[in-house]
């Protein structure tokens, strides 16, 4: 009875629904369907040949391996830092706390341009370290040192965000219980707390590597460009539209595509392996 | 293996010099449209440098908006050489940088240019809007493509070649040439930020009557889009835009890569690399490679950036910060 009773509160006109519906759907086709298409017709319209070939050219080859260097370096220190400040900042009450969250979400808030330029300032040949960095022959900027760090400060927030409303609302007192029947505080983190996040870190993980191995701008600024050396796959992608080589460009922007539809696939069973266990924790409640 | 050697050196800093110990490398930043000219250049090059020398040599490419390159060689990008479109980008690699030594326009011939190109007027097939000189670009109803002179090498040509056709027109008068300049500038649709997006915007976006750009990118496109589908024209007079080249004293000197830098620069103004260059439709100075390529090359009347006081005093008159340009664009918002 109770959901005739919502379904009539929330229900309009028949018409308005079917235009709202159709509307929806006629978006969503203009804006996201039809790019993405393109991008593979653009991609195989000249033959599956050429379109192997442009994967395999051997600066394609190099943009394709830096990409995954890049994301191997910095989806690490994402997880660590990520799963540490979450634990901090949900588990415990410190002074400075919310200055702590602040700093997390400054990533999300400036400009990846200005991200670049940051390690520029920082690390350029007129930067505040440059001379220093020169001397000891040290490249970090227009080397691959900077384009990790460029993406790491970019994906900073993924995971920490993830994980923060997450172990807020599972609370602390199954963390209380097992210090209290004396697990340590590493057994409590491996065998308490882990298993309650696992699914919301791997959530966190994807939509970070997603965004690492799709970064344009910061990266942009502090690559220097070199074809085959410094060019990660969004580079290239740009690089190679400026030739003219448009089915070498939209080749390239293909592998980035399919990497968002697998991130989507893998986050969609991820969220439905979430709610299962939910379900499963509420009857477990329940039971006791 | 490669793949781990590639592994090991990106974690070793992926330093440059780490993954050529024993080969030279060189790394040649540069400006847009050039990539076609080194992509046959560095080859013939490094056979010539391996049965001279007896030694490897590596050459690595990175190209973009001239003025942003130079920005990064200033900023520790370690090139070893630049080829840029304009001598104030070099210029400014010298005062903001000090990469490199003042004078450097004087270790090579030709005030260290080893070709040049000009401005010409790319309309579309047929020609359907008559277009033949600088004037017709200025009538209302016409839309032009120029890349914008704030951020283009390219873009600064055009505004000098008209402002140039403009003076010789009129007397020399300044005020007229203005006036010349600014009408010009209100037929511009889109002020894309370099020279290679104002061609896809012409060619592929097919927007706009006309394309000012440098003649070597029509070349280009005739390559990429096809020769029927435009036309070429050139104007009663143009400008001659000297593309500068010099070796980074700081970067070779530590690096110990001065002779090969030297060589590579210096090699543009043998016969091969001259014929290299004829090409790729850059005019050579080569008096017998200009000779034998004549015919792709219309002499037309040209003024140099010396007419104006030389490229920096041009900078300084037309496109630094509230100058002409920026007045003129002002201008031109005000009457939208």
């Amino acid at each position: 009875m109770a959901t005739t009773t919502r379904s009539l509160a929330t229900t309009e006109a028949p018409w308005i629904r079917y235009t709202l519906t159709t509307l929806a759907l006629a978006l969503i086709t203009l804006l996201l369907i039809v790019p993405l298409l393109s991008v593979f017709y653009e991609a195989l319209h000249q033959g599956w040949q050429l379109y192997q070939d442009s994967l395999l050219e051997s600066d394609a080859l190099a943009a394709i391996k830096l990409t995954l260097i890049v994301a191997a370096i910095s989806l690490p220190l994402n997880l660590v830092f990520g799963v540490a400040a979450a634990w901090a900042i949900a588990k415990f009450d410190f002074k400075g706390k919310s200055i702590l969250i602040t700093l997390i979400d400054l990533p999300f808030a400036v400009s990846p341009v200005v991200a670049g330029l940051i390690y520029v300032l920082l690390f350029g040949a007129h930067g505040w370290w440059g001379p220093w960095l020169a001397e000891h022959d040290i490249k970090i900027i227009f080397a691959v040192p900077g384009i990790v760090l460029a993406t790491v400060f970019v994906t900073f927030p993924f995971v920490a965000r993830e994980l923060i409303p997450l172990m807020e609302a599972q609370g602390s007192e199954e963390e209380q219980a097992a210090l209290v029947l004396g697990a340590s505080g590493w057994q409590t983190f491996w065998h308490v707390t882990l298993p309650n996040i696992k699914w919301g870190l791997l959530y966190g993980v994807i939509l970070a590597n997603a965004r690492a191995m799709g970064e344009f701008g910061a990266v942009s600024v502090v690559s220097g460009h070199i074809r085959g050396m410094t060019n990660t796959i969004p580079l290239h992608v740009e690089i190679l539209y400026n030739e003219y080589n448009f089915v070498g460009a939209f080749a390239c922007a293909s592998i980035l595509a399919l990497l968002a539809l697998a991130t989507l696939a893998i986050k969609s069973y991820i969220e439905w392996r979430t709610e299962q266990q939910a379900a499963e924790d509420r009857k477990h409640a329940t039971e006791e | 293996m490669t793949s781990l050697r590639h592994w090991a050196v990106a974690l070793a800093l992926g330093s440059a010099a780490a993954l050529s110990h024993a080969d030279t490398t060189l790394l040649n930043v540069s400006y847009d449209v050039m990539r076609d000219f080194y992509k046959d250049y560095n080859p013939a090059f490094s056979k010539y440098y391996e049965a001279k020398f007896k030694d490897k040599v590596i050459i690595q490419q990175s190209h973009g908006g001239s003025s942003k390159q130079a920005r990064s060689v200033i900023d520790g990008l370690e090139a070893d050489v630049v080829t840029m479109n304009m001598a104030t980008d070099i210029d400014a690699i010298v005062e903001k940088g000090k990469q490199i030594n003042a004078g450097w326009d004087k270790k090579f011939p030709n005030e260290a240019a080893p070709f040049s190109s000009l401005q010409v007027l790319i309309v579309r097939k047929g020609n359907p809007k008559g277009i033949k000189d600088w004037a017709d670009l200025t009538k209302p109803g016409i839309q032009v493509v120029v890349p914008n002179p704030k951020t283009s090498g390219n873009g600064r040509y055009t505004f000098l070649a008209a402002w140039g056709a403009a003076l010789k027109q009129n007397g020399g008068n300044e005020a007229k040439a203005r006036e010349f300049t600014q009408a010009l500038f209100a037929n511009v649709p889109v002020l894309d930020a370099g020279g290679r997006a104002a061609t896809t915007t012409f060619m592929q976006r097919q927007i706009g009557d006309v394309l000012v750009t440098f003649e070597n990118e029509a070349e280009m496109i005739a390559r990429e889009f096809g020769r029927g589908n435009f036309e070429v024209i050139y104007p009663s007079v143009s400008i001659d835009a000297d593309l500068p080249v010099a070796v980074v004293d700081k970067v070779v000197d530590k690096k110990g890569s001065r002779k090969a830098a030297t060589e590579y620069l210096s090699y543009l103004w043998s016969p091969e690399g001259q014929e290299i260059a004829a090409q790729n439709y850059l005019r050579p100075r080569n008096a017998a490679v200009a000779a034998k390529y004549a015919k792709q090359f219309p002499a037309i009347k040209l003024f140099g950036v010396a007419d104006f006081g030389g490229l920096k005093a041009a900078q300084k008159k037309f496109f630094d910060d509230g100058a002409i340009y920026d007045q003129i664009a002002a201008d031109i918002a005000k009457k939208k």
